[in-house]
């Protein structure tokens, strides 16, 4: 059997924010093609974990490594890791005021791909993914992010990440707040990518699962995974939630 | 943004300069004698050299103003400035007639493009006189005139003697007195009533020549009914030395006419730009000052509109930019003198890199003038914590009817936007391109299609290898 590709590895990972250690001890690999989940309660570190990997330069490692691709990470800078493939969709992403999201987008697809972006073919990718989210067009010359719904603001995200064609998607509580089309739109969007890619969800819902096949599933309590299992593992902290596994509990850790 | 503006512009910088080839040069420094010899060299009627000699006259005794940045101002010297500088003998209609070098200048920024492309007219300004002057035959045959200023004094006198003057007069400053003592081309235009110039007319300057003054003077009259879009750019290669341009524009928009005055100035940084713009709106009329300040070293100007008749309207959206070693005081001028009249003044600055910007307003309403409204809004941007600005607000408010408001907000770049754009494959720098490009598009989407390619190009390259 051919070994998949390993895209993310980490590995006893922590991290801290303005001293206070928030990630403490977390590993995990994440192979070409693979979806993986993460659960856990508010807090419990799991943006923290999405914005360390992108590279954030508020949270810092203290011990532990990434590897993307098998090469270590610690060097690259935030833009870097963008041209090297990795997206992340953003739990709140920022607004930018006065730019258009036409503009930016293409700007953006320019800035990860070597050769100079063509014209035509750019407008014929952004077409397809934007019909393929079922997004109006006048999304274009609206400002990014400015105004936009919750729901908008997480589709815009989606298109950026068909179009990016990521190596790696972290996809940040893209679910949270959207109604069952805009669900069902957000998981069309992961699914079109995810056969190439490694991904990493962060959810707090079963139901997104239902549109998504994920192959593994990890449940994060204060900054480590305490369980991992397949995609039946989120149908039961639906129906049970997270008190069982806490190691106060006397769950296995 | 379109690809087609882009070929327009082409990779326009500002840095580089011409061999100068002056057919004639005066000496550096300033005196009656050299006022009188301008005038006499332009073959002006009597009453412009008495106009200029007089306003000389004033311009010696008249103080340097002790508000601003007198510091920086203090370091002019007027003896060091070469007053007048004539690089082609004629005002040529045809492109091809133009000098080769002063045309690769003007095929460097892409003029003769652009006006084909774009625009309804061009006055290129090279040095103190246009060089090159077409407007479309359409214009010409609704009536309208459009000359460089000197043909306009030429071919129209009576119109040029009974407005010239009027809305700036000499006496307002140390720099109008100058200005009007030695001023040479700018854009005369005259529209007649009722005629709407659909398509905005440009004029473009370019100072060339080291420790050369530029005073252009422009006069602008919007008949009754009428409209016009007049568009300005200014560029000014790299010199070591200072240069100074200081301009006069006056506007006059009668009984329901409506101007639009468009300029980006993108100065280098040793050029002193000390400009008086004002203009006057009669009954129901508009007048519009959208101006951006790139570049300089100490930018002082002030649009303003005296809103003269009842129910006139004034709008001054401006942007300002400052980088390091540059001074960008501006700000707008507002003056309700007659009933429900309105203005909205929307200013935009930002500082990087310890560059400083400015705003200084004067809002007035005198008592007759009941029912006006007014809104005010100034945004500042931050680069980084070197940088300053600072906001001199004035209001004179004598109509308790007055329905006014004011904004302000300095914010700075956050860092979640940073994140957020350098995740998208953006390089800091190309971040904060984006950002700033956004935070002057209420501005920018009010530019001329390649005006706004060039303003953000410009910020882009502002941004460039600036970041530590
Ligand atoms: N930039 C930050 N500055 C200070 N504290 C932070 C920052 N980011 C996260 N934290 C703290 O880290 C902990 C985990 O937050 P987060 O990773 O956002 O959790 P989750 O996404 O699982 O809800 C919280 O206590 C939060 O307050
Ligand atoms: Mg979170």
């Amino acid at each position: 059997m051919v070994m998949a590709r390993e895209i993310l590895r980490i590995e006893n990972l922590h991290v801290s924010v303005e001293g206070t250690p928030i990630i403490r001890g977390l590993s995990m690999t994440i192979n070409q093609g693979e979806i993986h989940v993460i659960m856990g309660r508010n807090g419990a570190g799991k943006s923290t974990l999405a914005n360390v990997v992108m590279g954030h330069p508020a949270y810092e490692i203290t011990e532990g490594s990434i590897h993307y691709c098998s090469e270590p990470l610690e060097e690259l800078s935030v833009f870097e890791r963008a041209r090297a493939g990795m997206f992340l969709s953003f739990q709140y992403p920022a607004v930018i005021p006065g730019v258009q999201v036409g503009t930016f987008l293409k700007k953006s697809v320019q800035s990860v791909s070597d050769e100079p972006l063509k014209g035509r073919a750019f407008r014929k990718q952004l077409n397809e993914a934007m019909a393929s989210l079922e997004m109006e067009k006048s999304v274009l010359s609206r400002y990014v992010n400015d105004g936009f719904s919750g729901g908008e603001k997480k589709r815009l995200e989606m298109l950026q990440m068909l179009l990016l064609k990521p190596t790696l998607a972290l996809l940040d509580e893209t679910d949270s707040g959207l109604d069952i089309d805009a669900l069902r739109i957000v998981a069309k969007g992961i699914n079109q990518v995810a056969p190439d890619a490694g991904c990493l969800i962060i959810t707090h819902y079963q139901r997104l699962l239902d549109h998504v096949k994920p192959h593994f599933v990890h449940v994060m309590i204060d900054g480590k995974i305490i369980k991992t299992g397949g995609a039946d593992l989120a149908l039961e902290l639906e129906a049970k939630g997270y008190d069982w596994l806490e190691p106060t509990a006397g769950a296995e850790a | 943004m379109s690809d087609e503006a882009r070929d327009v512009i082409g990779d326009y910088r500002f840095g580089f300069h011409d061999p100068e080839n002056s057919t004639i040069r005066f000496d550096k420094g300033l005196s009656e004698q050299v006022v009188r010899d301008i005038s006499e060299l332009k073959n002006e009627p009597e009453w412009m050299t008495d106009i200029r000699v007089k306003a000389y006259r004033h311009f010696v005794e008249r103080k340097m103003p002790d508000w601003g940045n007198c510091h920086a101002l203090n370091e002019i010297n007027f003896e060091n400035v070469t007053y007048f500088l004539r690089s082609s003998d004629a005002t040529e209609k045809d492109w091809d007639d133009v000098p080769e070098d002063i045309k690769n200048t003007f095929d460097r920024l892409g003029i003769p493009d652009a006006e084909q492309k774009w625009l309804g007219g061009v006055t290129a300004q090279y040095e103190s006189e246009a060089v090159y002057h077409s407007i479309r035959e359409d214009l010409e045959a609704q009536g309208v005139l459009f000359f460089d200023m000197d043909s306009g004094l030429r071919e129209h006198p009576e119109i040029v003697k009974k407005y010239f003057g009027t809305v700036v007069p000499h006496s307002d400053n140390k720099f109008s007195a100058l200005n009007t003592a030695v001023w040479s081309g700018g854009s005369f235009i005259y529209v007649p009533k009722n005629v709407h110039v659909e398509m905005p007319v440009q004029a473009y300057f370019r100072i060339n020549a080291k420790n050369m003054g530029q005073f252009e003077r422009t006069l602008i009259i919007a008949d009754e009914g009428s409209s016009i879009h007049y568009v300005e750019g200014c560029t000014a290669p790299t010199y070591s030395t200072d240069s100074l341009h200081s301009a006069v524009v006056e506007l006059i928009a009668m009984k329901g006419a409506k101007i639009r005055y468009s300029t980006i100035q993108n100065w280098s940084a040793n050029v002193f730009n000390l400009v008086t713009k004002r203009g006057v709106a009669h009954e129901r009329a508009t007048i519009e000052w959208v101006d951006g300040n790139i570049g300089s070293k100490l930018t002082m100007k002030y649009p303003a509109v005296l809103l003269k008749g009842e129910g006139a309207h004034a709008e001054v959206i401006s942007v300002a930019y400052a980088g390091a070693g540059q001074h960008q005081d501006a700000g707008a001028k507002v003056h309700h003198l007659a009933p429900n009249t309105t203005s909205n003044i929307l200013s935009k600055s930002i500082s990087k890199n310890g560059g400083r910007s400015s705003y200084r307003g004067m809002l007035q309403v005198t008592p007759k003038a009941d029912g006006c409204r007014s809104k005010i809004v100034c945004d500042a941007l931050m680069l980084d914590s070197d940088s300053r600005s600072d906001t001199y607000p004035t209001m004179e408010v004598g109509n308790s009817s007055a329905d006014l408001e004011h904004e302000a907000s300095v914010s700075k770049v956050s860092g979640d936007q940073l994140f957020y754009l350098m995740s998208r494959g953006f390089t800091e720098e190309q971040a904060m391109g984006l950002i700033v490009n956004g935070f002057f598009e209420p501005f920018t989407r009010e530019l001329p299609m390649e005006y706004a390619v060039e303003l953000n190009k410009l910020l882009e390259l502002e941004m460039e290898g600036s970041i530590g």
